[in-house]
C-alpha cells in the first residue's frame, strides 16, 4: 500500500518536502496555517545575493507541489502528533485527525517581533520599520515615510533580536546581514540620491557570492558601514530620527540624523513550532529551535522516531539551505519507511 | 598668571550631520578604492611610522569618512608613503594613493580640514 507522509508547514522547506516525497513515491498530505503556501517567500521582494525575484521561487514551488497525490490543506494549524505503533495520529486546532506513516515538521520562523527592542522605537515612532515592511515597500514600487515623503538618509540596524542576550537570542541568525546589504543596494536603486547608512556589530558575510555583495554595496552603491550596535533612537522636533552608537572603529560616540530607520529583525522559533514542541514532546535547543537528534549527521531526524525535520524549525537558514535541508529530510524518510514493518 | 574660571570641555561625540565630508569625497572621486575599506587594520599592522609613533592609517581613514577632519590633518603627514600597506591591503585599496589624495585635499581646501 502507499505509504502516506504529512508535512507540517507549506513554506519554502515544506512544499520542497512535499514535492520530493511526492517524487519518490508517497502520498502527501500537506498543512500549512495560512490561506496559502509560501510561507514568507510571499512577502519578500529579491532574493540575496543574486536578486532575483522570490515568486520565481514560489512558481517552481508551487509547480513541484501541484503534482498528483500532493493534497494541501491550507488554513490549517496541527496542534498535536501522537505515536502508536509505527502511526502517527496528526490532529489539527479544530479537533480534525489525520494519519501517517511517517511526518515531516517544516513549521519554520517567525520573525523577532522588534517592538520587544523599546530602545528603537518600532510602533512608537512612524518612520522605524522593520526589514519585512522595507520588502512590502519594494514590492509596491514606493519607499515613502509615513508623510509621503521620500527618505534621504536612511539607517539599517543589524541584529536586531540576534546576539542579544536582553532578548533571550545568544545566536546569530545568519541572513541579515546580507539582507541589510542587499536592502541597502535596493534603496540606493530606488531612491539614487539617498544615503544609508549600515550599524553593525560585526559583518557576517557566510555565505556564496555575500562578500562580493557587501563590496558591491561600498564600491558601487556608497553605501556606508558604520561598527557600532545603535543603543537608543529619539525622534526630533524635525520628525527626523536621532541615532546614538559608538562609531567603534573612531573610538568615539556618534549621533546622526536619518529620516527612515530598518531594523533588521531576526529569525525566532515559530510560536506554531514551539507549541508543537511542547504538545507532542519533541525536543528543543537552548535557543528554542527544535533540537536535531544529532548536529553532524542527523540534522533532519527527531527524538521521536518517523518525526523528521525540515529548514528553519532547526536553525536559521537560506533558502539554498533550506531547500537542501528538505531533500535530505526526504531522504530520511525514504530509509526509515523502507526498514518499518508498517 | 594662574587664570580660573569654568571651562566647557569639547564633547568627543562625532556629530555625523555638522561634520564636512568634503576632503573623504575628493579622496573617494579619484581614488574609489578609497570605498571598500573594511577597517581590518592590515594596512596599520604593517606601517614603520605607527610601529614608533600614535600613526594609524586604519583609524585616519575612518576619522575622514566621519569628516572628523581636524585630527587627520596633521597627523596624515607622518606617513612615508613607503607603500607597505598598499601591499598587505586585502581590499586592494590603494592606501598609498589615499594618503596622497588626502594631504592634497587638505592644502586645497584649508577650510574643511576644520
Amino acid at each position: 500500500m502507499e505509504k502516506h507522509v504529512v508535512v507540517i508547514g507549506g513554506g519554502v522547506a515544506g512544499m520542497e518536502a512535499a514535492g520530493h516525497l511526492q517524487k519518490s513515491g508517497f502520498r502527501v498530505s500537506l498543512f500549512e496555517k495560512e490561506e496559502k503556501p509560501g510561507g514568507h517567500l510571499n512577502d519578500w521582494y529579491k532574493l540575496f545575493p543574486d536578486r532575483r525575484r522570490s515568486s520565481e521561487v514560489k512558481e517552481y514551488l508551487d509547480k513541484i507541489t501541484s503534482e498528483d497525490g500532493i493534497k494541501i490543506i491550507t488554513g490549517s494549524i496541527i496542534d498535536k502528533i501522537v505515536s502508536d505503533k509505527n502511526q502517527f495520529r496528526i490532529s489539527d486546532k479544530d479537533g480534525k485527525e489525520y494519519s501517517a506513516d511517517a511526518v515531516i515538521i517544516a513549521t519554520g520562523f517567525d520573525l523577532f517581533k522588534s517592538e520587544r527592542k523599546e530602545e528603537y522605537g518600532y510602533g512608537i515612532y512612524d518612520n522605524v520599520i522593520t526589514s519585512a515592511d522595507l520588502e512590502k515597500m519594494f514590492r509596491s514600487g514606493s519607499i515613502e515615510l509615513a508623510d509621503g515623503r521620500i527618505p534621504e538618509t536612511v539607517g539599517i540596524v543589524h541584529c536586531v533580536g540576534s546576539r542579544d542576550e536582553k532578548v533571550g537570542n545568544l545566536y546569530c541568525s545568519k541572513l541579515c546581514c546580507v539582507t541589510a546589504v542587499k536592502q541597502a543596494i535596493e534603496i540606493r536603486e530606488h531612491l539614487p540620491s539617498s544615503k544609508v547608512f549600515c550599524f553593525y556589530m560585526d559583518m557576517r558575510m557566510g555565505g556564496a557570492y555575500y562578500e562580493e555583495l557587501y563590496r558591491e554595496a561600498q564600491e558601487e552603491w556608497g553605501v556606508n558601514f558604520i561598527r557600532g550596535k545603535v543603543s537608543e533612537v529619539s525622534e526630533a522636533i524635525n520628525n527626523k530620527l536621532v541615532i546614538k552608537s559608538e562609531d567603534t572603529l573612531a573610538g568615539k560616540p556618534l549621533k546622526m540624523q536619518v529620516d527612515m530607520l530598518v531594523l533588521m529583525a531576526g529569525m525566532e522559533m515559530s510560536e506554531g513550532g514551539l507549541k508543537l514542541s511542547e504538545s507532542s514532546g519533541l525536543n528543543k535547543g537552548n535557543n528554542r529551535f527544535f533540537s536535531p537528534a544529532d548536529h553532524h549527521f542527523g540534522s533532519n531526524k527527531s527524538n521521536i522516531k518517523g518525526i523528521f525535520y525540515a529548514g528553519t524549525c532547526t536553525m536559521p537558514m537560506n533558502i539554498t539551505e533550506t531547500i537542501s535541508h528538505a531533500r535530505a529530510a526526504v531522504s530520511d524518510v525514504i530509509d526509515y519507511l523502507k526498514d518499518s514493518k508498517a | 598668571m594662574e587664570r580660573f574660571g569654568f571651562a566647557i570641555s569639547k564633547g568627543r561625540q562625532i556629530d555625523y550631520d555638522a561634520n564636512s565630508r568634503h576632503i573623504a569625497g575628493y579622496i573617494s572621486e579619484r581614488e574609489p578604492s578609497f570605498r571598500v575599506c573594511i577597517e581590518c587594520g592590515c594596512c596599520a599592522a604593517t606601517c614603520t611610522t605607527g610601529n614608533f609613533t600614535s600613526f594609524s592609517l586604519r583609524e585616519l581613514h575612518i576619522l575622514l569618512k566621519r569628516g572628523e577632519n581636524e585630527s587627520v590633518r596633521e597627523n596624515i603627514k607622518k606617513c612615508m608613503l613607503c607603500g607597505k600597506c598598499t601591499l598587505v591591503c586585502p581590499r586592494g585599496v590603494n592606501t598609498r594613493n589615499v594618503v596622497t589624495l588626502a594631504r592634497q585635499a587638505f592644502q586645497k581646501f584649508p577650510a574643511d580640514a576644520v
